[in-house]
């Protein structure tokens, strides 16, 4: 009875709260959403200016501007803040705003654990980014902090690191349960599995990956507060322990979790190739299967990181063909966006744009990927330049462009303004020049013999990364247009209707533009 | 008219093309790709990547064609009305079977190759390689050569101060040499943090890692100085602690390990002789350029927090005992290794020495000075 009640006083608060407990107490997915978007986007811009340093360091041989143990720094706060702090924390914005929107629910299904796994993750990059200012600097082991770097020989800040890790993996953690409760138990009557849209497919599959190896990642980092702190031997090879065991650990966190910041951007793509070639998406099914596939299989192929440890002859080749055999779902995957737009009614706005230049981008890191699953042919890419291009080549024009696209995408619906088109096609073709400048000759160099994680390097590689310098300051600046693009859409612009792109597929487009605070309160019926 | 200058800029934009791709900056093929390398084992890895690059640009050609042509075919001008196809279970199958087909073509060249390479049966030669922070130490196991392999290029042209030389941070002190035509195996292992050894014409790397041996072999038929790098972040010096391996025919290695042996009875003798103040504080110098300034600095000041100051520290300065104790044996928990493999008696003391008279810590403390005699009488077995 007092339930009865209860919703019925929510009927007088249809708005949000005023000032700043709106963002502070709010347990609207849509807000939530849009602060994970902003804090994506700091860190972005943080992570991004770390990149400007190491390139810059780099422009020349010889040390110009930082000193090395400075350098080691940035690369690994670098590494941490895009993985933990930009790439992650946007994917979750994405599902916040989206899900609920798409499986036709009135909002994730645990709104307050919602708001706690949001308002965590300032406090954990906060503890990170405070590091730099620690006696001894920043954590400066790389992002993949190999021990006994990371523990016998580390700054006392990795203290603060190990603890700012506990708190990311948490949010993860009640973000994912989220998600996963969301879909499984909300989703509009008549919407069965099968029918669910991508997007929440590829989310649904992530939030399973992310709940089976965030605690992996958790326990890695305790047995490093254990060794640091309190007299163990995990990873000391002195005290009987194991240093290639972290690396095993680390790595059936690692695989998967690179998994998890491409899977969403798979979703994304798909929704935005059928949307502008107005053609129904090839093999629905087929590309559900394969991001199954795709995920069971990286549960299996950790150790392809860590060919040259001296791992015996039969887990090289079972490492190797379980690696190679990943190559087949994702080519179905591109095979299908290709057959998808093959016969289409193709217009190429930037949503598009960025789509297709993730599709050919992101292929190209997956032929890299595949030359690495060589194992003697990695005995030579191995820790090179060539392995820095192949995981930005998946990373930035991967799930950075696909994070964009989705911007573009879904920014009418989120404000009810059209984003300025003109500025929009700048951006990405600044982008797309950018990141190839950037990343393309780093396959070279790499070839060529450089190391990855070095200040400096021997003349040879000198032209190059010069090249390469170039290139990212370009990309650099073009995300500044970025900003500037989305605040000008947030402002005021064109007003967007509720299909905003024609003939476009999904439950959210048939809520107005901007939605209001509250969507699908009574349940739409999916039919067909 | 118009044909002159047509001509003119075919002209410009050939011999453009001609220096793009003669000059030294962008044209030598060996500064974009993989090396051959000198082995047959580097051999047969530059074929399976060549290979692999191969097949990855016919399917990049096909699925980036059907794409390209779909774009341009089929845009909304072209094409208003979209076909509505959304399945085909024949195509489906046959692109996921084909690239199947292709992966299982592609591992049996590459299981060959690795199983190959997977031989750890005892070389002619076994060096044993151990890498430091920043620095590798080769052990000659049969021939008991021990020595270090330091970078020489000098910080000034690190720091831009000078002109970087042909063979800047690829250069060191004391190279690895090693005959033609012999089985070389190399037992691989570090003392402190993770490093790789890696040798791109051999097509060797392997992680040296502490607590373990992993071993790689090589036969090189083609004498000549190769270059290679420390490949796993180990600290800051990461990028400055090169690979150089001198392959030379099978007399004139001979006569390198005799000379050698030779070097290590004169040093030896060294050990013996009465050393003053000054003899040692000069050597000492030297010494500590090699192995201190990595951590401490050249004025000794070290790095707040993390490496800390030698001039003016109270052991510096007034502990002689505890002074040789921690470079014996090293600090337990902190970066500061032991380095009574790494130096020998004579190095040892005269780098002691030095850091107690330098800078301005002969005036603070007791000034005493350490003897290559002190250390070998730390080194034998307490009573």
């Amino acid at each position: 009875m007092s339930a009865v009640i209860e919703s019925h006083d929510h009927e007088h608060h249809h708005g949000p709260a005023k000032g700043i407990t709106r963002w502070l107490y709010t347990t609207n997915h849509k807000d939530i959403g849009t602060l994970y978007l902003w804090f994506s986007f700091t860190m972005f811009l943080i992570g991004g200016a770390m990149a400007m340093v190491i390139r810059a360091e780099l422009f020349q041989p010889g040390m110009q501007i930082v000193e090395p143990e400075f350098y080691n720094q940035m690369l690994t706060l670098h590494g941490l803040i895009m993985v933990f702090g930009a790439v992650m924390p946007a994917f979750v914005g994405l599902a916040n705003w989206l899900v609920p929107m798409m499986v036709g629910a009135p909002d994730m299904a645990l709104p307050r654990m919602n708001n706690l796994s949001f308002w965590i993750l300032p406090i954990a990059f906060t503890v990170l980014l405070s590091s730099l200012f620690m006696e001894g600097g920043a954590p400066n082991f790389g992002w993949t902090f190999y021990a006994p770097l990371s523990t016998t020989y580390a700054p006392p800040s990795v203290t603060f690191f190990i603890f700012s890790v506990h708190i990311m993996g948490a949010s993860s953690i009640m973000g994912s349960i989220n998600v996963i409760v969301t879909i499984m138990n909300m989703r509009a009557p008549g919407m069965t599995l099968m029918k669910m849209p991508l997007f929440v497919w590829s989310w649904l599959i992530t939030a399973y990956l992310l709940i089976a190896v965030m605690p992996v990642l958790a326990g890695a980092v305790t047995m490093m507060l254990m060794d640091i702190h309190f007299g163990t031997s995990f990873f000391n090879a002195a005290g009987g322990g194991d240093p290639v065991l972290f690396q095993h650990i680390f790595w059936f966190f690692g695989h998967p979790e690179v998994y998890i910041m491409i899977l969403p951007a798979f979703g994304i793509t798909s929704h935005i190739i059928e949307t502008f070639s107005r053609k129904q998406l090839f093999g629905h099914t087929s590309m559900v299967w394969a991001m199954t596939s795709i995920a069971i299989l990286s549960f299996v192929v950790w150790a392809h990181h860590m060919f040259t440890v001296g791992m015996p002859l039969a887990a090289e080749l079972f490492f190797m063909w379980a690696t190679m055999l990943i190559a087949v779902p994702t080519g179905v995957k591109v095979f299908n966006w290709v057959a998808t737009m093959f016969k289409g009614s193709i217009s190429y706005e930037t949503p598009m744009l960025f789509s297709i230049a993730f599709v050919v981008l992101f292929t190209i890191g997956g032929f890299s990927g595949l030359m690495l699953a060589i194992t003697p042919a990695d005995f030579q890419y191995h820790d090179t330049y060539f392995v820095v291009a192949h995981f930005h080549y998946v990373l930035v024009p991967g799930s950075i462009f696909a994070i964009m696209a989705a911007v573009y995408f879904w920014i009418p619906k989120w404000t009810g303004n059209m984003y300025d088109e003109r500025l929009g096609k700048l951006h990405f073709w600044l982008s797309f020049i950018g990141v190839n400048v950037t990343f393309f000759p780093q396959h070279w160099i790499g070839l060529a013999g450089m190391p990855r994680r070095v200040p400096d390097y021997a003349l040879q590689f000198a032209d190059w990364n010069m090249v390469s310098t170039v290139g990212a300051f370009l990309f650099g600046a073009s995300q500044i247009l970025f900003l500037f693009i989305v605040i000008k859409t947030v402002m005021g612009g064109k007003k967007a209707t509720p299909e905003v792109w024609e003939g476009a597929r999904g439950l959210e487009w048939t809520v107005e533009s901007p939605p209001p605070y509250h969507t699908f309160t009574t349940p739409p019926k999916v039919s067909q | 008219m118009f044909k002159k200058a047509t001509t003119s800029f075919n002209c410009k934009v050939s011999s453009l093309l001609i220096t793009l791709f003669s000059s030294q900056t962008f044209a030598a093929w060996d500064d974009v790709n993989m090396t051959e390398g000198v082995t047959a084992i580097s051999k047969g890895v530059f074929e399976l990547h060549m290979l692999i690059f191969w097949i990855c640009v016919v399917i990049g050609v096909i699925v980036f064609g059907v794409m390209f042509y779909s774009m341009f075919a089929y845009t909304k001008k072209k094409n208003p009305n979209p076909s509505t196809f959304h399945e085909n279970t024949k195509v489906e199958l046959a692109w996921t079977i084909v690239p199947f087909l292709i992966l299982v073509f592609m591992a049996i060249p590459a299981s060959n190759t690795l199983t190959t390479i997977y031989d750890d049966s005892e070389g002619d030669i076994n060096i044993q390689v151990v890498g430091y922070q920043w620095k590798w130490q080769y052990k000659y196991l049969e021939d008991e050569i021990d020595f270090f392999s330091n970078l020489t290029t000098d910080l000034d042209e690190i720091y831009n101060k000078t002109p970087k030389g042909e063979h800047y941070l690829e250069e060191v002190d004391e190279v690895v040499v090693i005959p033609t035509g012999k089985k070389i195996r190399f037992l691989i292992t570090a003392n402190d943090v993770i490093h790789s050894w890696w040798m791109p014409d051999f097509a060797i790397k392997q992680d040296a890692i502490p607590g373990f041996i992993n071993t790689a072999w090589t036969i090189v038929d083609k004498p000549g100085t190769y270059r290679g790098k420390c490949t796993e972040l180990c600290g800051k010096n990461h990028a400055f602690m090169p690979i150089v391996v001198k392959v030379v025919p099978q007399d004139e290695y001979d006569a390198w390990v005799r000379n050698k042996k030779e070097e290590a009875f004169k040093m030896a003798e060294l050990t013996e002789k009465n050393w003053t103040a000054e003899e040692l504080t000069q050597r000492g110098e030297g010494v500590y350029q090699k192995n201190c300034v990595a951590c401490h600095r050249v004025n000794g000041q070290g790095l707040t927090g993390i490496f800390p100051a030698l001039a003016g520290s109270d052991i510096v300065l007034n502990n002689k005992a505890k002074h040789i104790e921690i470079l014996m044996e090293g600090v337990q928990g902190a970066a500061m290794q032991s380095f009574s493999n790494q130096l020998s008696e004579v190095d040892m003391a005269s780098v002691i020495t030095y850091t107690r008279q330098a800078w301005g810590n002969a005036q603070d403390g007791d000034g005493q000075i350490v003897v290559p005699k002190d250390i070998v009488e730390y080194k034998e077995p307490k009573a």
